[in-house]
């Protein structure tokens, strides 16, 4: 893992011809691409109805949510910290929309705005505690996590919103060019995120502060800033993951995200990402959130009890980690 | 292979061989250490002395030749095996858990235990015992936390020693050591000879092994170059056969423009570092910074480049104010510096040469908002051409050689020549080659009219570079010589307060 910088080679060619995306991501996060591979091999054999379109795109929309917060959560792991809060954050932001445009009148688009705001506001007090507050992310993100699940609770008193504009609860049922929405939202959040990553001075500068904080900060990095900006983002995607949850289920439930945290993790470890900050990458991420998808895909194509997925993703974890090992080394 | 048996005492190595695939780092090497002598093993970075260490250690197996302990066949398997026959390696690193206090540090992994409970008396009382017989005065209660270098090292001193070895070896133990804390630990290593013990001894401060070797063995890319049986011999000699060739600290810089202050500081202080430090720098002046370790050197020059905020006193550079609260603030002022710890302050060791080498410039390197990987690249190869770095520059920098990670450090804060440039111990741990190499660049950039502060504990680098050596001794200046005043001893003299 020491050595890995998997998004610098990787995501630089997303632009160009597939085989070239492959064939980099193929030297950069060899472990988690043969998962895939692996995954998508075995299921496409087991189930005809796998590999169809519509299939395809059904695991797309599905992964949309955590696929965004990961998107968040890779970034903070880069720097080398955790962000525990993003299942609670979705759900308090989630609330504070549903809250604002049902009980105060306030117009959908703003009140849409004021959740986006809210989470984006936790982040933030997550970045200014773990940085010029001193208090280790791990805490002070179990503190906000937990700060947020009671009040998604709270507004409403533990009972969901419904009643949203119509236009609202379509927007995931919507298909531009045949693509579901989310999944087009899906992308270009990871684009986005992966050009800043590669590309902008600040986004690179997540891996000098992962790597070593003293040494970025020396080298004329506001290391304490960046981090602030990275936990707020975070706390961004986690409510921007939010609004595709609400509208998809056309209601504001205060318990949404509650079991996202653990898939989200699971998302950019796997993607070949180490919780001690420094490596992991958009390539990386969104190969691990493809599996994740696949997997869970795949067993309700074929009947798995529910109750044993969550072993099946544990299993994952290991394997794709221990790959992603073997194959650096 | 030479298969007499050796006498009845001594270490003794015959044609010790290491290879990894086809690379040879080790080449037949001989070894003849008698009980109660120092043997310094001196050679450039990469010459072979860790592997051979280690091979003596346990760390690793050798892939050819042997090794006899007091006439018996000696064939470690591991550190463990190796102490339990009584040879111990003192790494050059300290391993210390600063959490834990000094005496459970001393025992861990086989904390004395009485009646089923951790004897605490009884192990505080033996780690007291033999921290008085090195000299070491410390508290074995205390945690590690906080204790200068040259305190934990005198720990790791003590660890190896409770387990009376009969062998040790010392590993660079001054390499991150002041001038007065070295010259406490060869008085350790002096006492354990006396002691009976046998000793090899590494270090790239000649001074220190003519003050104790009795015998010195150089190695030069894994093969026996030269052997002194008695005593040691002159540094030239030892340089050049580290080297293979001659070795001078070369011509000094060109005189400095006197009257062209670059840098000016008044009255500049931080509390419980350093108080009221004032000078000028000039420009193209190389002014070096002489001290024990402690006397607040470092601190000094991270509050002149941003890296602590300054309590008291100005900053002027070129004449205009500036105030400097990040390093940031300071690269913008035009003062850069290259901190101290390559590996723990300068270089992020899992990133590319390039990548580091272009980490502070990266917002001036935008085109249309962008940094392209090309551009980095091609930083990374002006300044590998400029600086003459051997390695490649797209690998991660930890995959080279110490004097080249330097060298890769001095072209990270080069990239824009900065009007003050600050170098803090510019050639710890770093061979012979290289450190010709960074004099010539310190005194090509003074050349150049830069003005450049040198901090060093090795003094004979000061005074070989500087115009003028400004001595600091407990957070105060205690005097600033010019080259013609400045000789080791006065140096010294103000350096100890006297």
């Amino acid at each position: 893992m020491s050595q890995s910088k998997p998004n610098v080679a990787g995501d630089r060619t997303t632009a160009g011809p597939a085989s070239a995306v492959l064939g980099r991501a193929a030297q950069a996060i060899p472990g988690p691409l043969i998962g895939l591979i692996l995954v998508c091999a075995v299921f496409s054999f087991l189930s005809p109805y796998f590999l169809t379109t519509r299939n395809i795109f059904n695991i797309f929309s599905q992964v949309s949510e955590i696929g965004i917060m990961s998107v968040g959560a890779a970034l903070v792991i880069i720097t080398g910290g955790i962000d525990l809060s993003v299942g609670a954050v979705l759900a308090l932001s989630v609330m504070v929309n549903a809250w604002f445009y049902r009980d105060f009148g306030i117009p959908f688009p703003l009140a849409m705005l004021a959740g986006l705001l809210v989470g984006t506001f936790v982040g933030f007090v997550n970045g200014i505690l773990a940085t010029y507050g001193r208090i280790q992310p791990f805490v002070a993100t179990l503190a906000t996590m937990s700060a947020c699940t009671g009040l998604a609770l709270y507004v409403t008193n533990g009972s969901p919103i419904t009643g949203f504009p119509d236009h609202f609860s379509t927007l995931t049922r919507v298909r531009l060019l045949g693509i579901p929405l989310e999944m087009i939202l899906m992308g270009a959040v990871f684009l986005a995120v992966a050009f800043w990553l590669n590309f902008r001075p600040t986004g690179r500068a997540l891996y000098a502060i992962g790597g070593s904080e003293e040494v970025a900060r020396l080298s004329g990095i506001h290391t304490r800033r960046v981090k602030v900006g990275v936990y707020s983002l975070a706390g961004f995607f986690a409510a921007l993951a939010g609004l595709i949850v609400t509208s998809r289920l056309d209601s504001a439930q205060p318990t949404a995200g509650v079991n996202d945290l653990l898939s989200v993790i699971a998302v950019v470890v796997i993607g070949g990402a180490s919780l001690a900050g420094g490596s992991g990458g958009m390539l990386g991420t969104f190969v691990g959130l493809m599996i994740i998808g696949v997997l869970q895909n795949g067993m309700a194509l074929l009947n798995v009890s529910p109750n044993l997925q969550p072993v099946v993703i544990g299993g994952a974890i290991i394997v794709a980690v221990m790959l992603d090992r073997r194959t650096k080394s | 292979m030479d298969t007499d048996v050796p006498a009845e005492t001594g270490l003794h190595c015959r044609g010790l061989v290491k290879s990894y695939g086809k690379i040879e780092v080790l080449k037949s090497v001989d070894l003849n250490l008698e009980p109660g002598r120092v043997c310094a093993l001196i050679g450039e970075n990469g010459a072979g002395k860790s592997t051979f260490n280690s091979i003596i250690a346990g760390v690793v197996q050798p892939s050819g030749g042997s090794m006899w302990l007091d006439g018996a066949a000696y064939a470690p398997t591991s550190p463990s095996d190796a102490i339990d026959r009584g040879v111990a390696l003192i790494h050059q690193e300290i391993r210390l858990l600063p959490g834990l206090s000094v005496a459970e540090n001393l025992f861990l992994g086989r904390l004395p235990t009485r009646a089923g409970r951790i004897d605490r008396a009884g192990m505080e009382e033996q780690a007291r015992e033999v921290l008085d017989s090195i000299g070491v005065r410390l508290d074995p209660r205390r945690p590690v936390r906080g204790l200068s270098m040259a305190q934990q090292q005198g720990i790791e001193i003590a660890k190896a020693i409770l387990r009376r070895p009969n062998y040790v070896i010392f590993d660079e133990p001054t390499a991150s050591l002041g001038e007065s804390e070295a010259e406490h630990i060869l008085g350790l290593v002096r006492s354990l000879r006396d002691a009976g013990t046998g000793v090899i001894y590494v270090s790239h401060r000649l001074d220190e092994v003519r003050a104790i070797a009795d015998q010195v063995l150089c190695l030069r890319d894994g093969e026996s170059v030269a052997l002194w049986e008695d005593g040691a011999p002159k540094t030239q000699a030892m340089i050049n056969a580290m080297v293979g060739r001659e070795f001078t600290f070369g011509h000094h810089a060109p005189e400095p423009h006197r009257d062209q202050v670059v840098l000016k500081v008044e009255g500049a202080g931080r509390t419980g570092a350093f108080e009221d430090i004032s000078f000028e720098l000039h420009q193209g002046e190389i002014l070096g910074i002489a001290g024990l370790v402690g006397a607040g050197r470092t601190d000094v020059v991270r509050a002149i480049a941003g890296a602590d905020q300054l309590d008291r006193g100005r900053i002027e550079v070129e004449g205009r104010e500036v105030r400097v609260s990040t390093p940031k603030g300071a690269m913008e002022a035009g003062i850069s510096m290259v901190p101290e710890d390559r590996k723990g302050l300068g270089l992020n060791l899992d990133r590319t040469a390039a990548e580091n080498i272009t980490l502070p410039w990266e917002r001036e390197l935008t085109r249309f908002g962008t940094v392209m990987p090309g551009t980095v690249e091609g930083i990374g190869r002006d300044q590998k051409a400029r600086f003459d770095i051997r390695g490649r520059m797209n690998l991660p920098v930890g995959s080279m050689s110490g004097g080249n990670q330097q060298k890769v450090l001095l072209a990270k804060w080069l990239v824009h020549d900065p009007r003050v440039f600050i170098v803090d111990e510019p050639t710890r741990g770093v061979d012979v080659g290289a450190k010709m190499a960074i004099y010539e660049i310190l005194r090509q950039l003074a050349a150049a009219g830069i003005g450049v502060i040198v901090v060093s504990s090795e003094l004979e680098e000061v005074l070989g570079l500087s115009h003028r050596i400004l001595v600091m001794c407990e957070g105060r200046s205690s005097g600033i010589l010019s080259r013609a005043d400045a000789t080791p001893e006065r140096v010294m003299a103000l350096a100890v307060g006297d």
